[in-house]
């Protein structure tokens, strides 16, 4: 049987929970003293997702860079591969919020968006 | 010299949420003086999500909630100058400023908002003992400079405190391709938030020592190693507990401190608790008509509140410009003690205060099954349990207008936390 400890994200008490697990299967969620931290537990061994957020490089743009963000949360085991793909990654200007900078973002089937707008220079 | 009605120092999360609410309040001369090429403040370089959860129940990164207020505000054709700092702010409300293109000027306000934000505790004010490298950066500087300007400022990184913008930016350089090696945080708890410590330390494998701090810092030229060492309860280093991590850069996230020299010219009494302005239940300053929010006024957690707050002061100002500061009422006095730091507001007008006022406070250690606890004069008003308080979230007191209406001889507020 294997064992996961997880810290709570639910609230600022952030329980220590354990999981414990069996070829995959979820056997017994504790520690947590709500459902909202059984809920995170079950997600968070089976499924961890996140929202990625980070720059491009912009070229002709007021700024060198614009902020942006996977439009949806992707697995997180693909986090370093989305932060790799962003390299060398340069967009035009003027960007405007929503834009997507890179399409299905290292092959995640997710886009990344700029989170900023950046009007051209001049 | 140029008269408006309404000035607002500052044109992040909290200028831009008064402003706004200023003129939906019915004021239609105000002017944001912004000294950035940009409106939004802090909130551009804050590009990690989980913004707004409160005000439009989704999470936003700091530009996109920037980007709603600044589009509201040129909706509502708010005036506002930019690459503007303002240099003076007279008790008479007389602002002096300067930018490129004017020189220096003055603009007479009838009221004005100090919205002017916080700054970072550097590393002269904490006192770190070693060499004067480069390679020392505070993380908010970091920030600046990975998000905005495109520069990475160091390879190997140790952080000194676990403030959320320390947290932050460990995920971020790490992302960027850094070796975060170690958080160090003097306290036996964090200064953050919970969620960032999961998403930004453990899922990278970052280690947070708590109860450390930086005893030495190498390198003549560019840092080149930090050590950093175990604290004792009087939190002073323990002998033989030192470690070394070779590092090319030390990022510093240990507190933030409202930026009040302008509030200190205008002669604003400064709270030493927080180091922000001592306001009443209209977040009005002891110099009538100069009102105060956002982290200017003290250090928030949630811009979320910022705004909240702002809009409040916002308000507020429009009714001074509209009807004036009326005649002298009943103060009744908020006394934070037991374990809570401070309040904002510190007093009260309760003929002047809307239907409910919300009390913001922190607390000065982290307590377990406690209850925060009203006392009007000896009379306790209110209970809650709250399973865990901890200094780095606020927390909040919601007093009832007609509560206090119905008391006529109250004279003080009293909030605390007990159980402890």
């Amino acid at each position: 049987m294997e064992k996961r400890e997880l810290t709570c994200i639910g609230c600022p008490l952030g329980c220590n929970i354990t999981v414990s697990m069996e070829n995959g299967e979820i056997l017994d969620v504790t520690g947590n003293t709500c459902k909202r931290g059984d809920d995170y537990a079950r997600k968070e061994v089976t499924n961890p997702t996140r929202i990625v957020t980070s720059t491009v490089q912009v070229s002709g743009g007021v700024s060198p860079t614009v902020s942006c963000k996977t439009r949806q949360d992707i697995p997180k085991d693909k986090i370093f591969d989305v932060a790799g793909a962003l390299k060398g990654v340069c967009v035009q200007a003027p960007v405007a919020i929503g834009d997507v900078v890179c399409a299905d973002v290292a092959g995640t089937g997710v886009d990344m968006v700029a989170t900023k707008d950046i009007a051209a220079a001049g | 010299m140029k008269n408006v009605d309404l000035v607002i120092v500052g044109g992040g999360p909290a200028g831009l949420a008064a402003a706004i609410s200023a003129k939906e309040n019915g004021i239609d001369s105000i002017l944001i003086i912004e000294r950035d090429k940009e409106l939004g403040g802090i909130l551009n370089q804050c590009i990690h999500n989980g913004f707004g959860l409160h005000t439009f129940k989704e999470e936003l990164t700091g530009p996109e909630y920037a980007a709603r207020f600044i589009a509201e505000a040129k909706k509502l054709n708010i005036e506002y100058i930019l690459n503007t700092m303002v240099m003076e702010i007279g008790s008479d409300k007389k602002i002096t400023a300067m930018n490129r293109t004017e020189g220096l000027f003055e603009i007479q306000a009838k009221a004005v908002i100090l919205a002017m934000g916080c700054r970072e505790r550097s590393r002269g004010a904490l006192n770190i003992p070693g060499y004067r490298p480069a390679g020392i950066y505070s993380a908010g500087t970091a920030q600046r400079l990975v998000n905005m300007e495109g520069f990475m400022p160091g390879k190997e990184v140790v952080i000194l405190g676990s403030g959320d913008i320390g947290l932050i930016m460990a995920r971020r350089m790490t992302l960027e391709g850094a070796k975060v090696k170690v958080v160090a945080e003097l306290m036996p708890y964090s200064g953050g938030l919970k969620r960032n410590i999961v998403q930004c330390l453990n899922d990278f494998g970052i280690p947070l020592k708590l109860s450390h701090t930086v005893v030495d810092i190498e390198g003549k030229e560019r840092v080149e190693a930090v050590t950093i060492a175990e604290v004792g309860s009087d939190r002073r280093p323990v002998p033989g507990t030192e470690e070394r991590y070779t590092c090319d850069t030390l990022l510093l996230s240990c507190g933030l401190i409202p930026e009040n020299e302008l509030s200190r010219g205008a002669g604003v009494e400064l709270s030493r608790v927080t180091s922000g302005p001592v306001v009443n239940e209209s977040l009005e300053t002891n110099i009538e008509g100069i009102f105060a929010c956002g982290n200017v006024l003290h250090v928030h957690d949630l811009v979320d509140y910022v705004s909240e707050e702002a809009k409040n002061a916002g308000k507020n100002a429009a009714a001074y410009i509209q009807k004036g500061a009326g005649t002298d009422q009943r103060v009744i006095t908020i006394n934070p003690t037991g374990g809570v730091r401070y309040s904002v507001p510190c007093t009260i007008r309760p003929e002047r205060m809307d239907e409910t006022l919300t009390v913001r406070f922190r607390v000065g250690d982290v307590y377990k099954n406690c209850s925060i606890v009203t006392y009007f004069d000896e009379e306790k008003i209110s209970e809650r349990k709250r399973p865990v308080m901890a200094p780095g979230e606020m927390e909040q007191v919601i007093l009832k207008k007609a509560d206090l209406l119905e008391r006529p001889g109250l004279k003080t507020v009293t909030i605390t936390v007990e159980g402890a």
